[in-house]
């Protein structure tokens, strides 16, 4: 658990000291941005859905306590055993025993960030039942035996030669092999046998429909489906805030959803449950874990709306260049920076800073989270609250100061270039994380105010300005210089 | 306190003052061209289409298409009885005594032009596993039956009498390795759609 003690930069530099691998995976994560764009361009009335979507959510946060008791009378008249749960521990333990109640030590689940959230497989695993992830992505990180870096994209910063390998450790396929296609074809065949032999199959829920008490789940594997229709018992596991009101609201969702996701126009399966098959029992689980929490922080609730397509972390510069596992939560990237410190501010509190706070995430948010805005405001309530890392506030300290004071800010400015001019090794070296992946730049001979005072007199006499004298140049970034 | 009980007193106290749910009803796609769009949008995910006249065109394309030595079943009994060697599903039996087939052939109760989704309740599946148990999938869409968007779907889906439906569009995939596309994860391989071109009647019916 040593992992869980580095915060997102200790995290990001392990991630980072493989300059081949950061390049493929921030190319690859814009590639899918870019797959985004195009599809929502096909939309003429893409931003229209988009302003519906957030409104539909809004409606949904402001009545939740009436939609949750709709949905809930609704999938009981279904035939549903509608169970709830305050936390991680309440799920897990409703899970184990509606397994135990049949006797079942086998389940197969397709993708849930929340039963990862809930750390549900561990809980299972002490307890003699075994788990298998089903989703392609999910049971590699399973094998790999480290959770997923990316909600859609699970193993999105593994390389094919370094699942090949896991491949051939765990599942005896012949060694070098990494082709796609080859190691895709090996596990459908491996999973087909798990599908078949699983008596109890657990998924997650997309959106839970309030006034018809089904509930939709959205693969492109087809693994919800096959474990669900070939088992006796399905459970599913829903956050409290996956209801939506009506049925024709999935049509909003639907066509946002995937085209932000991947760029695909659907995902390939969107399965409606609505009664259990003749002879199945099927169970959901109401989860809260925190979100009622969030429900009531005004400036945080919007976090609720996500949908977990997953477009924010794609867009982000410093989720592709870090990493998901970087962030050390389930839900990675903007939107896990903003949900995280919800749940545990201490644990959570270095997150909403690994933002450059550009807003990329904001735009592309299919149910229009102020995703970055957030990230503002969080690191506010965690450096008031007093969890912010101490060279952090020290740092923001001796900004205030300087900044408050004109004749302060002046002297600063010229110690800082005459040591960038005289010694650059006191601020070029180690100790300097400015320094690291960049070079300090030459000072300049004076400050912008001196030479404003000179200069900007001229120009407003009608003379020339000065232009000798070259402003600041930016830091070259050492990343990018090859 | 129960957990349902704590966890709705808490949803309670913490909602914010009602906010109103949008109007959507002005979201529609157009009628014009749906067939062509149509075709366009479910080639592009990877699926084949087929435009047929007649049910023995379908037949014909089926023994030409799939290895018809394998395990065939449909839906469809017009199809059963004028096909060689297509079993009609039954819904008694064990889903898992599907796992076998090679291809099932279905008919669809709807289409959607804008993204090639078909729309499956489970009494057009015979059985809920059986698009997805399958090796390769084939769905009969009637023309008329193709509607614009997912909005005019939903409208005519209603409520629905179902268990269980599915909005299916194309052969099961994925991209987790290295973001490199393969066709046919853990379900079907391949999908193929054959647009029937003749009003009036489904196949069902013929």
């Amino acid at each position: 658990m040593e992992k869980a003690l580095k915060d997102h930069a200790a995290l990001a530099e392990e991630f980072i000291k493989d300059e081949e691998r950061v390049d493929w995976h921030d190319g690859a994560l814009w590639w899918i941005r870019q797959k985004r764009d195009i599809a929502a361009k096909n939309i003429p009335e893409w931003e229209a859905l988009r302003e519906a979507a957030s409104q539909i959510k809004s409606n949904v946060l402001s009545n939740l306590h009436d939609y949750l008791l709709e949905f809930e009378a609704n999938a009981q008249k279904n035939g549903i055993t509608v169970h709830w749960a305050a936390d991680a521990e309440e799920h897990n333990a409703i899970v184990y025993s509606i397994l135990k109640a049949k006797d079942i030590n086998q389940l197969v689940k397709s993708k849930s960030m929340l039963t990862e959230e809930c750390h549900l497989n561990e809980y299972l695993i002490e307890r003699g039942v075994d788990v298998i992830n089903s989703d392609l992505g999910e049971y590699i990180q399973q094998l790999d035996n480290e959770p997923p870096s990316h909600i859609v994209l699970p193993c999105i910063h593994k390389r094919k030669e370094e699942i090949g390998a896991i491949f051939h450790e765990h599942l005896g396929t012949e060694k070098g092999v990494s082709d796609p296609t080859t190691l895709t074809r090996f596990a459908r065949r491996h999973l087909r046998n798990v599908f078949v032999t699983r008596r109890a199959a657990l998924t997650g829920v997309n959106f839970a429909v309030a006034e018809t008490g089904e509930y939709v789940v959205c693969t492109n594997e087809g693994n919800a489906d096959m474990g669900a229709h070939l088992s006796e018992v399905q459970i599913s596991s829903m956050g409290i805030e996956k209801i939506i009101p009506k049925k024709k609201h999935l049509g909003v969702f639907l066509r946002l959803l995937a085209r932000s996701a991947t760029g695909q126009p659907i995902t390939i399966y969107s399965s409606h449950f609505k009664k259990p098959r003749q002879g199945q029992e099927m169970h959901l689980i109401l989860v809260d874990y925190g979100r009622s929490r969030q429900l009531g922080r005004p400036d945080f609730r919007d976090s609720l709306k996500c949908i977990r397509c997953g477009a924010c972390m794609n867009t982000c510069p410093v989720y592709r260049k870090s990493g998901g596992l970087s962030y050390h939560n389930t839900i990675s990237g903007p939107i896990g920076a903003i949900l995280a410190p919800n749940l545990d501010m201490r644990k959570h509190a270095d997150l909403p800073f690994a933002s450059t706070l550009c807003g990329s995430c904001s735009n592309v948010c299919p149910v229009k989270i102020n995703i970055h805005e957030q990230l503002y405001k969080w690191r506010q309530v965690i450096v008031q609250e007093g969890y912010a890392a101490n060279t952090k506030v020290m740092g923001i300290k001796a900004m205030a100061w300087t900044l408050s004071s004109p004749a302060s800010y002046a002297r600063i400015g010229k110690a800082g270039r005459w040591v960038l001019n005289n010694i650059p090794f006191a601020v070029n070296n180690k100790f300097n994380p400015w320094y690291k992946q960049r070079e300090m730049p030459d000072g300049s001979k004076g400050s912008f105010g001196e030479w404003y005072a000179k200069n900007g007199r001229n120009e407003e006499e009608g003379k020339q300005p000065e232009t000798t004298q070259t402003p600041d140049v930016p830091l070259t970034d050492k990343h990018h210089e090859r | 306190m129960s957990a349902r009980e704590s966890i709705l007193a808490a949803v309670l106290s913490n909602q914010p003052p009602t906010s109103a749910l949008p109007d959507i009803d002005a979201f529609k796609g157009t009628e014009q061209d749906i067939v062509s769009g149509y075709r366009k949008v479910f080639a592009s995910i990877g699926g084949q289409v087929f435009t047929v006249k007649s049910l023995s065109e379908i037949n014909y394309l089926i023994q030409e298409n799939f290895d018809v030595s394998l395990r065939i079943i449909t839906t469809l009994p017009a199809l059963h009885q004028s096909g060689d060697g297509i079993e009609l599903l039954s819904a008694e039996v064990s889903p898992h005594s599907y796992e076998d087939i090679e291809l099932a052939v279905l008919e669809a109760e709807l289409a959607v032009a804008e993204n090639g989704a078909v729309w499956l309740p489970e009494q057009r599946m015979g059985q809920r596993i059986i698009p997805y148990i399958c090796q390769h999938l084939a769905v009969v869409v009637p023309a008329e039956r193709i509607v614009p968007t997912l909005h005019e779907a939903y409208e005519k889906i209603g409520v629905g009498d179902y268990g269980f439906g599915a909005f299916i569009g194309g052969p099961s995939k994925t991209a987790d390795i290295e973001q490199a596309l393969v066709l046919g994860a853990h379900g079907p391989i391949s999908m193929t759609v054959f647009i029937l071109e003749e009003p009036e009647k489904s196949v069902a019916e013929q």
